[in-house]
Order: structure tokens, then C-alpha cells, then sequence
């Protein structure tokens, strides 16, 4: 509830062309639900973002298109690990399709 | 060194079906946002009964009546499957039913805070008449009662909080100033509740493991609650308050807090006191919790399933002087998780596993066993947190890859022979590192195994105190079974200093 409350009022200061939202949830369900929380909206309807389609940018850590932007030898350090341990397709897979489908910047 | 060794270790639950609907958050929170929700109108459908509670292999495994390898024998869902000779006693303790605990809350009360009803007052003496540790000096203190009426008014007009036993009103615990919200009766209810597992524990312990509870020098208690008042509001002292009642007369104590990472914090704490000398015997204890109890209960009702959040834990671990039989505190192999060892999981997994086995020359091969977070997937899996042991396995056997130690292919070898299936209820500090420490003690013992490490991590931003993580890591090993009482040094450390001392005069006389 304070990480939407936070988000919508990043989103107001800095519009939402310019926000960002990376996640690090460990299971694919849990990051998806994510995902579409910044996009879609809030799905359970109990926070500040329910009904709010905001449609950020929103990337998880394991994804390429945010691995690929990084130094690949802090990626190393600090997630190398983690990759090896998530169901990295799954989650790439949840997320991608969200941001596809409620994501208003597909660039 | 002379290290320590663990000695003893008690382990309880209690099954608390009414307190799940008057006193977890998650319900407390569901009347206050959606009094008329279908969930709090279905709850009691998804109630365990005490003898379904007692008869869930988890729970039976908990008090030390099955072993953690005999988990994964049964496929998971575990709430849905049968146990043969379940019990309410254990080797480590027992399965409380709630009358019984609620006569224990009121025993523990020493500012008549809590009344119960006359009716169930007679009917819970009965009851505790017959367990074999609660005795006549205990059971008197339950009084005669009160009249309902009277109970009524205090929850009705004077801010008590009612204690409800099958759905009816049995009694409340009154607050204990008319201001100060730290003694109000929501927060002396769970205090109680706090005190009376943990003394529950401790008697399991003392009992079940024959020790003596004058020899005990000094308690620490380490549970997640805080009693104290408006001019200190975690000023504490569980500890003490829990000797009492357990009768460690010779005993003083403090409490450690420190979220769920408490109790290993707790137990390097003992370790070190015993290895320095300055107590013999000291007990580690810790009562559990009301308001976690059907945390997860939305999700559980959702999927169809009974709330399997019904139990309140307690442990009790004994450390003691070195006897030269019981496994050894390994204070030398201690991981901790610094200020500056930063909050990736990568982090936070060679801070607490290999950091520590790198300076004692050790892989992560070397540790028999981890006990992690030993949370009940049971209960965390249907509720979208997965399966908390097995992921920490696996972050640990991928470090292992990371570092050359294993292939990848021998990552779910590593789990298996390496972790365990988790089987603690989810009380926070209760699954955390401790759950295994009595399995582990006995594994060592019967030679099964050379080396366990126990490994605590603590969510500390939850206190809104800082956003860093915490955790530590001890290791538990085979007492190699050699005690020098008056020097405070085994035989192998003397060889070693000597043949440092020669070494160095070797140097020495190269050098010149």
C-alpha cells in the first residue's frame, strides 16, 4: 500500500514518461502482480493505484532489456546468483506480457 | 577453545482455533476495512479441529515425534494426508490445546489482569489437574472465577480484551492503566500469551530432558514482543518474568530482540557466555504469538483449504559447559550479516554461509546440514511465498556453483542431501535457524552427521528503524570429546600453539 502511495506520487511529480519501475519479486506470480499494479492498476482494488492505469515502463532485474543496460560485472555480483536460483523464463514471460499488453510506452 | 555444547532443547505448540478470529492481524484488520466480508463470515468453516491440528505431520514433527527426513516422504499437501500415532507429547514437547493455555495465561498473571468465567475456571482446572507439568502450586493460581456479567462489563465498558474458547466468551485480560496505550489489554493479551508459551516451553524442556531447573544460571529470551510502559516501552524482561514460573530460582536473564533472527543471535550470545565462563547453563526461550496466527488465512480460504496458521510456537534450547559429549558451538564459525555486506541475496548468503567457513578452511560441502528459515510450505506455498526453505537451499547451492564447489548439475543433489523440507509454523521467530537444533543435536550424537549450521535472518525494516537486513549464522558440530576444565584448552590446540611457537623460532632463526 505505501509502495503505490509512493509511486503515484513519483509519478505525479516526474510524469509518467519518465518513471521507471524495476522489480526483484522471485516468483513469477508475485512480479506479475507487480507489473500490473504500475500498469493496469491496482487488481485486488485495495490500494492508492486501484483503478488508476498508470501503464509505466516496468522491467524485472532478470530481464534482458535491463541486464543488458548494466555493467555486466556488478549484474555478475549482485544477481548472478539469483539467476541460477529464479525461473527466469517464467517470470520474463509474466512480466514482458503485462508490460505488452497495459504498458502505454512501448518504445 | 572450550566450547560450549548444546545440552538440551523443547519445542511446543499450541493450538489456538478462537484466537486466530479474535487476535491475528489479518482477521482484526478484515473487521475493521470489511466487517461484512465473505471471508470473516466463511472463517470458521476453515477452522482445524485440536485433534486435526494434532494430527499434521508438521506439528508432529515440530515436537520431535517424526523427523524432518520423513517430510518429504509424503507428498505435499501435507494438511490433507493421515498420521499414524500422532500425538499431543512429544520427546521435545507437546501440542497445547487452547482451554488448557488459557488456564496457563492465567497462571502466568501476576496483576490479576486476567479473569476468567467460574464455569470454565472449574472446567480448566480439571484439565491441568491432570498434565503432568503444570502443578498444584500453578493450578491454584487459577482461583475460583468470575461471574459472566462481570466479564461482560470489562470487555463491554472498561477496554478489556475478551478471551473467547469455542466460540463463547470464557474471560478477558483487563488493560492496566486508563491511558498508557503499552498496558492496554490488547498489548498485556499478547504479552501473556508471549509469557505462557514461553514458560511452556521451558517446563518442556526442564521435564522432558531431566535437567534441573536450580542449575540454570541465566535466561534470554528472544521472542518479538516488547512489554514495558509509556516511560519505557520495551524496558522487558520476558526473560525473568519466564524463570520465575519455570522455577529457575538461581536464574537472572535479558531478552535479545531482533526480528526473526533473534534466536540465533540468541544462541551465539549463550554460546559465548558459557564458553567465557561466566555462566554455566544458560536457557535460550521463546514464547510465540497471537498476531500472526491465520496471517495467511485469506489465501488459505481462497484455495479451499483449513487455516493451517492455528498454532502458537515455542522453543527452548539449553547451552551449556563443555561435557565433552554434547556438539560443540562452533563461536569461531559465526557469520554475520554487516552493516556494509549490502541487502542482494548474493550478499547476504556469503555473509552468513561462506564468509565464515572461508576463514576456517571449510566448503559449503563441509556443513552436513542447513537449517534455514524452516517456514511449513504447507502453509507459505498457497499463499504466493513459495517454499522458504528450498529457495534458501538453492541460494546456497548456487553460490556453491558461483564459487567452483559444485557443478550446476549437482544443485538438486545439494538440496537434498543438504536441506530439509521445512515444517515450522509461521511465527516468525519460531522457523528461523532454531526449529532444527534439537533434530541436530541428536543427529550429531547418534553420528549421523558432523556439522549443522544454524542460520538466522531478521526483516529489521519492519520497525521502520533502518532498511538493512540482518542475519547470523552459527555452526553446531561433533563434540570431539576431549575437556581441559583447568586450562580452558584441548590437547589438539596446545599441539597447535606449540608447533606455532617452534615455527616462529624457526623463522626467527632465518632470519638472522
Amino acid at each position: 500500500m505505501e509502495n503505490q502511495k509512493r509511486v503515484k506520487e513519483i509519478v505525479e511529480k516526474h510524469g509518467a514518461e519518465n518513471v521507471i519501475v524495476l522489480i526483484g519479486g522471485a516468483e513469477a506470480e508475485a512480479a506479475g502482480l507487480a507489473a500490473e499494479t504500475v500498469t493496469a492498476g491496482d487488481p485486488t482494488f485495495a490500494g492508492p493505484l486501484a483503478g488508476v492505469p498508470l501503464g509505466l515502463r516496468v522491467y524485472h532485474a532478470v530481464e534482458p532489456e535491463f541486464k543488458n543496460n548494466v555493467d555486466s560485472q556488478v549484474y555478475e555480483d549482485q544477481i548472478g546468483m539469483m539467476e541460477m536460483v529464479l525461473d527466469v523464463d517464467e517470470i520474463i514471460e509474466e512480466v514482458s506480457g503485462i508490460r505488452k499488453e497495459y504498458g502505454k510506452f512501448n518504445d | 577453545m572450550n566450547y560450549s555444547v548444546v545440552k538440551a532443547a523443547g519445542y511446543v505448540l499450541v493450538h489456538a482455533p478462537d484466537m486466530i478470529i479474535h487476535n491475528g492481524t489479518t482477521q482484526t484488520t478484515e473487521r475493521i476495512l470489511n466487517p461484512d466480508s465473505e471471508y470473516l463470515k466463511n472463517i470458521k468453516e476453515h477452522i482445524r479441529t485440536y485433534e486435526e491440528a494434532v494430527n499434521y505431520l508438521p506439528n508432529q514433527v515440530y515436537i520431535g515425534n517424526h523427523k524432518p527426513s520423513e517430510l518429504k516422504e509424503y507428498q505435499q499437501p501435507w494438511y490433507d494426508k493421515d498420521i499414524e500415532d500422532a500425538k499431543r507429547q512429544g520427546k521435545y514437547g507437546e501440542i497445547m490445546p487452547q482451554d488448557e493455555f488459557i488456564g496457563l495465561i492465567k497462571i502466568v498473571d501476576v496483576f490479576d489482569l486476567v479473569k476468567l468465567t467460574k464455569e470454565f475456571t472449574k472446567e480448566v482446572k480439571e484439565k491441568l489437574e491432570a498434565h503432568p507439568l503444570i502443578k498444584e502450586d500453578l493450578i491454584s493460581r487459577l482461583k475460583e472465577g468470575e461471574e459472566i456479567d462481570t466479564i461482560e462489563n470489562l470487555v463491554s465498558n472498561q477496554g478489556a480484551e475478551g478471551i473467547y474458547n469455542d466460540g463463547k466468551l470464557v474471560g478477558c485480560v483487563k488493560k492496566a492503566h486508563d491511558v498508557d496505550e503499552n498496558l492496554n489489554a490488547h498489548v498485556l493479551y499478547e504479552n501473556l500469551v508471549s509469557k505462557a508459551s514461553g514458560v511452556l516451553s521451558a517446563l518442556n524442556l526442564l521435564a522432558k530432558n531431566d535437567i534441573n531447573p536450580e542449575d540454570i544460571d541465566y535466561v534470554i529470551e528472544c521472542s518479538e514482543e516488547a512489554c514495558g510502559d509509556m516511560n519505557q516501552r520495551g524496558g522487558g524482561n520476558f526473560a525473568k518474568a519466564i524463570a520465575e514460573f519455570a522455577g529457575l530460582t538461581n536464574a537472572t536473564g535479558s531478552d535479545t530482540r531482533g526480528f526473526c533472527a533473534a534466536p540465533s543471535h540468541a544462541m551465539v550470545v549463550a554460546a559465548s557466555l558459557v564458553q567465557a565462563g561466566t555462566f554455566k547453563n544458560v536457557l535460550v526461550v521463546a514464547g510465540g504469538s497471537t498476531a500472526k496466527l491465520g496471517m495467511n488465512g485469506k489465501d488459505h480460504v481462497k484455495k479451499g483449504m483449513p487455516i493451517l496458521e492455528d498454532v502458537i510456537g515455542g522453543f527452548g534450547l539449553l547451552i551449556s559447559a563443555n561435557d565433552g559429549v554434547n556438539p560443540v558451538l562452533r563461536t569461531d564459525i559465526v557469520g554475520r550479516h554487516t552493516v556494509g555486506t549490502g541487502s542482494s541475496p548474493q550478499a547476504v548468503i556469503t555473509s552468513l554461509v561462506t564468509e565464515p567457513l572461508d576463514k576456517n578452511g571449510l566448503k559449503i560441502i563441509d556443513i552436513d546440514k542447513y537449517s534455514v528459515e524452516m517456514q511449513n510450505p504447507d502453509v507459505t506455498k498457497p499463499a504466493g511465498a513459495g517454499d522458504v526453505p528450498n529457495a534458501n537451499y538453492k541460494m546456497i547451492a548456487a553460490l556453491g556453483v558461483k564459487r567452483g564447489e559444485l557443478e550446476r548439475t549437482q544443485l538438486n543433489d545439494f538440496i537434498q542431501k543438504h536441506g530439509m523440507e521445512g515444517w515450522a509454523p509461521t511465527q516468525g521467530h519460531i522457523p528461523s535457524g532454531v526449529p532444527y537444533v534439537g533434530f541436530g543435536r541428536e543427529e550429531i550424537l547418534e553420528g549421523k552427521i558432523n556439522r549443522a549450521m544454524i542460520v538466522g535472518k531478521g526483516s529489521l525494516f519492519l520497525g521502520r528503524m533502518t532498511n538493512l537486513f540482518d542475519g547470523i549464522s552459527i555452526v553446531m558440530e561433533k563434540n570431539p570429546g576431549k575437556v581441559d576444565e583447568e586450562k580452558g584448552v584441548s590437547e589438539e590446540e596446545v599441539r597447535n600453539l606449540v608447533a606455532e611457537a617452534m615455527r616462529d623460532f624457526a623463522t626467527h632463526l632465518l632470519g638472522n
